[in-house]
C-alpha cells in the first residue's frame, strides 16, 4: 500500500476568482504582504502495488483534472 | 420525431426540456443515466441542473455515465445533441465541445433574463432564427464562465462556431462574451442560458427559446 497525493491547480493563464477573493480578504484580517493566492485541489489516494505510475497519470488526467483548465502533479508519499 | 431528454441524479431541468420538445410537437423520450440505451431517439437534450451534485467539477462525473457513452457515439455519427447549462458543462467535459466552464468571474450566482445574439443560424439547433437575431431567455448559473485557450477561441471565431453571444453586460466573464458554441459539423450545440424556460410567454420571459426545438425537427427531417 502507498499513499499518493495528486495536486490539481488552475493553469496560470486561467483567471482564479476564488483565489483572488481569498487574497483580497487577507489584508482585511491584518495579513499584509500576500501578493497572490491561487486555489486548487489536493487528492489523497491509498493504492496497492498494482497501481503503477502510468495508471496514476491516467487517473489524474482523465478524471481528477480537466487538462483544458488545470495542471496536475502526482507524487508518492510515505504512508 | 423523438427527442431524448437525459436525467442524471441531480438533474433539474429535464421536465422543462421535455415540455419544450412537446411544444415543438416532437415526442419527448425520457433517457436514464444508467442505461446504455438511447431508445431510438433522433436527437438528445442534456438538460441543466447539478448532475452528481457537481462533485469534483461540474459535469466531470456525468461524462462517464452509461448513457453518455451512447450519446458520444451517436454525436460522432451526426445525431443532433443540445447541452443546456449543466448539459453544456457535461458536453465540454466529454470532449464533444471545446473549452470548459468555470466559476463566474464575479463569484455570484447569476439568475436573470439575458439577451443573446444568435451568431450562427446554421446549426442543427438554430436554423429557425434569423442571423444576428436577439433573443431573451433565462440565465441561471454559478459556473458559466466559458474559457478555452487562445488558439481554440481563435478557431471558434474563424469558423463561426460561436453560436450565441451575450448582449450587453457579460454576466460571468466568458471569453469573447461567448454564451454557446457548436462542434465542427454544427450538430452538437451547448449554451449556458436556458431556451427551454422561454417557450411560452405565460411561463417564461418570452417564447424566444422555442426556435431551438423547432430547428432540430427540420434538421432531423432533412437528414
Amino acid at each position: 500500500m502507498a499513499r499518493v497525493v495528486v495536486d490539481v491547480m488552475p493553469k496560470q493563464e486561467i483567471l482564479d476568482p476564488q483565489g483572488q477573493a481569498v487574497a483580497n480578504a487577507l489584508p482585511r484580517l491584518g495579513f499584509d504582504g500576500v501578493t497572490s493566492v491561487r486555489q486548487g485541489k489536493r487528492f489523497e489516494l491509498e493504492v496497492d502495488d498494482s497501481v503503477d505510475d502510468a495508471a496514476l497519470a491516467k487517473i489524474a488526467e482523465t478524471l481528477l483534472a480537466n487538462t483544458v483548465i488545470e495542471d496536475w502533479t502526482v507524487r508518492r508519499v510515505e504512508s | 420525431m423523438k427527442i431524448g431528454v437525459i436525467t442524471f441524479p441531480g438533474t433539474l431541468d429535464d421536465v422543462d426540456a421535455a415540455r419544450a420538445a412537446r411544444y415543438a410537437e416532437a415526442e419527448a423520450v425520457p433517457l436514464w443515466h444508467a442505461d446504455h440505451d438511447l431508445r431510438g431517439v433522433d436527437a438528445v437534450i442534456v438538460p441543466g441542473g447539478f448532475s452528481y451534485g457537481d462533485y469534483l467539477r461540474c459535469g466531470a462525473i456525468a461524462k462517464f455515465a452509461p448513457v453518455m457513452t451512447e450519446v458520444i457515439d451517436a454525436a460522432k455519427r451526426g445525431m443532433p445533441v443540445l447541452g443546456i447549462c449543466n448539459g453544456f458543462q457535461i458536453l465540454c467535459e466529454a470532449g464533444l465541445l471545446p473549452g470548459a466552464l468555470l466559476r463566474n468571474a464575479g463569484l455570484h450566482f447569476v439568475c436573470r433574463d439575458q439577451w443573446l445574439r444568435v451568431e450562427n443560424a446554421g446549426t442543427a439547433w438554430t436554423t429557425r432564427y434569423e442571423p444576428d437575431a436577439e433573443i431573451l431567455v433565462p440565465l441561471k448559473s454559478g459556473e458559466g464562465r466559458y474559457v478555452a485557450d487562445q488558439s481554440t477561441v481563435d478557431e471558434l471565431e474563424a469558423e463561426g462556431r460561436v453560436v450565441f453571444r451575450y448582449v450587453g453586460n457579460n454576466p460571468n466573464g466568458s471569453r469573447n462574451d461567448i454564451a454557446g458554441v457548436t462542434d465542427a459539423r454544427g450538430r452538437v450545440v451547448g449554451l449556458m442560458p436556458h431556451p427551454e424556460h422561454a417557450i411560452d410567454a405565460l411561463t417564461g420571459p418570452t417564447d424566444d427559446g422555442l426556435g431551438m426545438f423547432l430547428s432540430v425537427l427540420d434538421a432531423v427531417v432533412k437528414a
